[in-house]
């Protein structure tokens, strides 16, 4: 393998070439997949899990995996436009549209369709991480206060413990004021919520 | 206004925008299962390493490589190739690389044994198409770097087994060179290859290892010609059959020099056979040959001389040579013997001595032994054990040890071709009190564990406790209906023939049944299972009948093949009948009618377009007769482009009295231009798929009516041009077109045309809305579009005092004949995934919210909502459309990871999800299949009518003690209070009158 890559590497250096004519009819489109190892290390070294990641063409039309230094190459594809896709689980990657050139080869065409920035070399790399699962928030107190359950104990707590409180902290002489206000309002009637009961 | 205030009511249940499916890590296999197939098994290496664990490479029809535990058939690493990359050879390289040729022999790939990482891949060219040979010789060396020879497309390559690199290439360009064989003979530096060169020349280049150069090249020719295949018995001998089949050529190329020898097969076995076919194997000296009933071995001892070593007519399967000294070979011979299969390991040169003879009871239900793998271990008492591997007819792999099977996969399942559901059988009464009763006690005590969880207070072993709990609680595991409906069995046809059915609680198979009909015979050569549909559900009549699926399948790959069909009990598996039809089966239309023991009707279309009625009893007939004018259905010829409606005409007319034959008439149809249009894809609304209501509440309360209609066909059409590979086509000659066509009349009510788009076209078809997807050449990148179609009719049927007054038109008969009045709205967003499979969630009564599943390119499915594709939605929505629920428009759809319902997990080469309500209303069921399956329950709106798994009873019950304790506490309190006021009162009271009658006595 050694010995490949650094080849590829030399002729990818000096022009940045991602798409060489092959030997075939068609033409060779290399490319590396770089996933960081964590979040924040720049380190480029792949992580274990990259035997699984897939990097499919057009849809379907061929499927390849990553070398362990994360090259992958498609062979004998014709001149156009293609559309390349990255399947690793974990990671969200953009297609890539690239583009062969028929009349001038070596020159690189290749651009994320998510955000339409262009690649000067075929380096992808995923745009976020994906979390499958939701996570699970430690328990607080608050969280149980919050439950229809919690409400329910905290409500009848209040009525229990503070409302007595409440009624003997009142002054006996407003109480009685209180009470008699709300015997002279009598009970609200339907002509005084009308717009023009009020003025009478 | 009730039916407005109920949708508000569901509105609230949908309104959250966070994703719905979502799931904790500590909930992956709760509702969900995922089961890891391979596919049937072509080629088996064993590794051969001494260290660490036994593991077999094996390759498969699905293209699928994987490394298998030997022990336990567990998979330790697999790779699903591309649908074109057609493996063509496997085989262990230096003992760590597992070397694989695919695509017709143009691609070499190498991957790490233990881990599965690839470690190189080269393209191979050359100048033909051709056969391939992928071969690792261990002691052909090259610079210290093993040497692998690779015959592919007319070009002979030897490749370093390191880094892939091409050593020497050497091309036989001549014309009419078919190659047949390439051998290496061990401990020589010489490659042989040999083949038929104008089907009467045998030709034989002999060539140098170290650099390709050819050495020698000799030619005969045979004028009787050569059919089939060559067996290889020595490295310098190759037997082959003359084209008439009936006479054996033994050539043999010693030292370059090609001798031949010609026997007639008739002098080897008395009793004419009819022609003949070479068996191909690699046993040194032996080889078979096979004709409709015999199998012959015959033995060559040597200059050509042949003799007859075995005759059987059992079905016999042979393994390929295992060389277990330096000059011993053997190999693994199974027969079939009614329920037992006879496995037999004899030395090449040794016919009548066996080295093992055991028997193994085999179930009826795997069929015929396909292919056999051998090999060897020592045993501790340094004797030679043996071990095979045996492919079946269900696709199954089993290793046999010792007389015994000790491990077996159901590799069928990767290969499903339709499923459908059946309803278990319902509980009978007779639980017992004191068996409740201890499941209250395991009951609480599980709600007290949960809780201690979610208190943080469980130590780990409570929490191990928890966990291996809720996996395996028995109640989504039972063999009985549930108030629910989540338990039921997915019947699912694999290719092989075999009919599975699957418990939905735990992927268990509760019973398999390799279909008869689907056998090979006389009459029927190479059956083909096509669908499966629901003959019979009990549903209200009829209660103990079991429900029963038919099996519709022909008998060859054309479509004017005759049909066969078959009946299984779904609860037992048992085959109840099966019909051979003297008719081909083109469609299969399920009527909506049962009969009084509850058989759906099923109307059959063959090939001369004659409809036959399925159950052939006078029973469906009346109930056929009845509805004679009502049955309308459609054909889609995609070659020609034509979409055709049919009806019934009459009885048939000239054939034999069969008042269950039918001749139809065309009514109408559709033929799109064919240098501008081709169908690409079609869909209509599932059959089963229920509406809740017509009338949909938009803003400001307004209502529209949905178009409901179960005969609206959805067909996409692209340019012809456009129909290949993305980048195949630019964007101005390339569209697509979109049509909405009424199936009983041919009306085509909607049509859209696209420019710049190309295929392939995914669509879903629900209520009244299609969801379809392609790729947009402009933008290129995939775009999914929604087309929503509404009634105008019934547009003026909003005031209320018309409904009030009975002035609408609400229940006036919907006539297809008459024009409909339809709106469509539609609109398009960006998508960044490719798909290979689209399905919409469907519940029991359509009032749950709909979520679209896609299946990704990699291989994972996506759960959507509709509401995303809602053409309705605005840049802005004002506040009303807001509380409707209309989300801002965005140019694509978001990808949220955690409404992913495959969470983690892959399903391999996804090809199809299937989507079936449960009982309970808020609650559907999915299953994705592909290599891999999975299964899991999808809540769309979330369980607003029912408790999640998650919730706290023990909470509920801590909180109801102690508001019973609190109530008893401050009815204590304030009894002790009004005792002590009364106390205080009495006192002062007593004080009082003490102080009176003091008074009184002073007085």
């Amino acid at each position: 393998m050694a010995p490949i890559a650094r080849l590829l590497l030399l002729a990818l250096l000096p022009t940045a070439l991602t798409i060489s004519s092959g030997s075939g009819d068609g033409y060779t489109i290399n490319g590396r997949v770089k996933i960081p190892q964590g979040l924040g290390t720049k380190g480029f070294a792949l992580p274990g899990k990259t035997s699984n990641v897939k990097v499919i063409l057009n849809g379907g039309q061929i499927v390849t995996y990553l070398r362990p230094d994360g090259y992958f190459s498609f062979q004998n594809i014709p001149a156009g436009t293609h559309l390349i896709e990255v399947a690793a689980i974990g990671y969200f990657f953009s297609p890539v549209r690239v583009d062969v050139s028929a009349r001038n080869p070596g020159k690189v065409q290749a651009a994320l369709t998510e955000n339409r920035r262009g690649l000067s070399e075929l380096v992808l790399e995923p745009l976020r991480d994906e979390q499958y699962y939701e996570i699970r928030e430690p328990f607080s107190i608050m969280s149980v206060v919050k439950s229809p359950m919690g409400l329910m104990v905290g409500f009848m707590l209040v009525v229990v413990f503070l409302m007595p409180k409440l009624v003997e902290n009142m002054d006996p002489e407003e109480m009685r004021r209180a009470q008699e206000e709300m015997r002279n309002q009598g009970v609200p009637s339907l002509a005084s919520l009308l717009p023009g009961g009020g003025r009478n | 206004m009730a039916i407005r205030s109920f949708f508000l009511f569901i509105l609230f249940f949908s309104s959250s925008l966070s994703p719905v499916f979502s799931l904790y890590e500590d909930q992956v296999g709760l509702m969900d299962w995922h089961q890891q197939y391979i596919g049937k098994v072509k080629q088996a290496v064993f590794s051969s390493q001494r260290a660490g664990r036994k593991r077999v490479v094996v390759s498969t029809e699905e293209n699928v490589i994987a490394s298998l535990d030997l022990r336990h058939g567990e998979i330790f690493w697999r790779h699903l190739l591309g649908a074109d990359d057609v493996i063509d050879g496997i085989d262990i390289g230096l003992g760590k690389y597992v070397i694989t040729l695919s695509s017709g022999g143009s691609i070499l790939r190498s991957w790490n044994l233990p881990d599965g990482q690839m470690v190189w891949e080269s393209s191979l060219q050359g100048p033909k198409h051709s056969k391939s040979f992928l071969l690792v010789p261990t002691n052909l060396k090259f610079d210290k770097d093993n040497v692998l020879v690779v015959f592919s497309n007319g070009r002979l390559h030897a490749i370093s087994c390191i880094d892939g690199e091409v050593l020497w290439k050497k091309d036989f360009e001549a014309e009419s060179f078919e190659v047949q064989q390439v051998i290496q003979p061990p401990g020589s530096d010489l490659i042989y290859v040999v083949g038929f060169a104008a089907s009467y020349q045998f030709e034989m280049y002999q060539i140098n290892a170290k650099n390709g150069e050819l050495l020698k090249h000799e030619s005969a020719s045979f004028s009787s010609g050569f059919s089939g295949e060559v067996s290889l018995v020595s490295t310098e001998t190759v037997v082959a059959l003359d084209s008439t089949g009936s006479i054996l050529l033994t050539i043999s190329f010693q030292d370059g020099k090609i001798s031949s020898q010609q026997t007639p097969i008739s002098n080897l076995v008395e009793e004419s056979l009819g022609p003949a076919v070479i068996i191909p194997s690699s046993v040194s000296g032996i080889f078979a040959i096979k004709t409709d009933a015999v199998t012959v071995f015959i033995r060559v001892i040597g200059e050509g001389k042949l003799e007859v070593v075995e005759k059987t007519t059992h079905e016999i399967a042979v393994s390929d040579a295992l060389s277990i000294s330096e000059d011993q070979e053997a190999f693994a011979l199974i027969q079939h013997a009614s329920s037992e299969i006879h496995l037999t390991v004899k030395l090449a040169h040794d016919w009548d001595g066996n080295l093992l003879k055991e028997s193994v009871k085999m179930d009826r239900q795997r069929g015929l032994v396909h292919k056999v793998f051998i090999n060897n271990y020592i045993r501790t008492d340094r004797s030679y054990g043996f071990r095979v591997l045996i492919v079946m007819e269900d696709h199954s792999l089993l290793l046999l040890q010792q007389g015994e099977i000790v491990w077996s996969r159901e590799d069928g399942l990767a290969s499903i071709i339709d499923v459908t559901t059946s309803e278990l059988p319902v509980e009978r009464n007779g639980v017992s009190v004191a068996k409740v009763e201890h499941n209250l006690f395991e009951w609480l005590k599980g709600h007290m564990l949960k809780l201690k969880g979610t208190l943080m207070l469980a130590s780990p072993e409570d929490m191990a406790a928890i966990q291996s709990m809720r996996l395996k609680s028995s109640e989504k595991s039972k063999m009985t209906r549930d108030h629910n409906g989540f338990r039921k069995l997915l019947i699912v046809l694999t290719r092989a023939g075999k009919l599975f059915a699957l418990h939905t609680g735990d992927g268990r198979i509760v019973w398999s049944h390799l279909l008869r009909s689907l056998h090979k015979s006389e009459a029927c050569q190479s059956p083909i299972g096509l669908n499966l549909y629901q003959w019979q559900v009990p549903h209200h009549h009829a209660m103990d009948e079991n429900p029963s699926v038919l099996v519709v399948s022909r008998c060859g790959p054309s479509s004017d093949a005759p049909g066969v069909l078959s009946f299984v009990d779904t609860y037992t598996g048992k085959e109840l009948s099966s019909l051979s039809l003297d008719h081909a089966v083109v469609q299969v239309i399920p009527l909506p009618y049962t009969d009084s023991t509850e058989q759906r009707l099923h109307l059959l279309i063959n090939a001369d377009k004659h409809a036959h009625l399925y159950p052939k009893t006078s029973e469906a007939l009346s109930i056929f007769k009845r509805e004679f004018l009502n049955i309308y259905w459609y054909s889609v010829e995609d070659q020609n482009g034509i979409i055709k409606g049919h009806a019934l005409k009459c009885k048939c007319t000239g054939e034999v009295a069969d008042e269950f034959c039918f001749d139809t008439r065309d009514l109408w149809s559709v033929v799109f231009p064919s240098e501008s249009e081709k169908i690409v894809a079609t869909v209509t609304r599932k059959l089963n798929e229920v509406v809740h209501t017509q009338a949909k509440v938009v803003a400001d309360q307004d209502v529209m009516y949905k178009y409901i209609s179960r005969n609206l066909l959805f067909v996409a059409t692209v340019a012809p041009k456009g129909s290949g590979e993305i980048g195949s086509v630019t964007p101005e000659e390339s569209w697509l077109v979109a049509y909405l066509i009424d199936t009983v009349t041919g009306r085509i009510l909607h049509r859209v045309t696209h420019h710049g788009l190309q295929g392939p076209v995914h669509a879903v078809f629900s209520e009244n809305w299609v969801v379809y997807h392609y790729f947009n050449l402009r933008a290129h990148r995939y775009e999914m579009s929604v087309i929503e179609i509404y009634d105008q009719s019934r547009a003026d049927n909003k005031d209320v005092w018309k409904l009030v007054l009975g002035k609408h038109n609400l229940t006036s008969p919907i006539s297809l004949f008459s024009r409909p009045e339809v709106i469509t709205k539609s609109q398009s967003y960006f998508f960044t995934h490719s798909l290979k499979a689209i399905a919409v969630t469907s519940t029991a009564k359509g009032i749950t919210s709909k979520q679209l599943l896609l299946g990704t390119i990699g291989d994972q499915v996506l759960a959507l909502d509709k509401r995303f594709l809602d053409p309705r939605r605005t840049v802005n929505p004002t506040q009303a459309e807001k509380e409707e629920g209309i989300i801002p428009l965005t140019d694509s759809l978001p990808i949220i990871p955690q409404s992913y319902v495959t969470h983690a997990l892959r399903v391999e080469g996804l090809r199809g999800i299937i989507t079936v309500p449960a009982k309970l209303e808020s609650t559907t069921l999915v299953f994705a299949h592909g290599v891999d399956l999975f299964f899991t329950q999808l809540a769309p709106s979330r369980t607003y009518d029912s408790l999640t798994e998650d919730f706290s009873y023990a909470l509920l019950l801590i909180t109801i003690v102690a508001l019973v304790a609190a109530i008893f506490v401050t009815w204590r309190l304030s009894e002790r209070k009004e005792l002590q006021e009364k106390w205080s009162f009495y006192s002062a009271f007593a004080s009082q009158s003490t102080f009176s009658s003091l008074f009184l006595c002073d007085n």
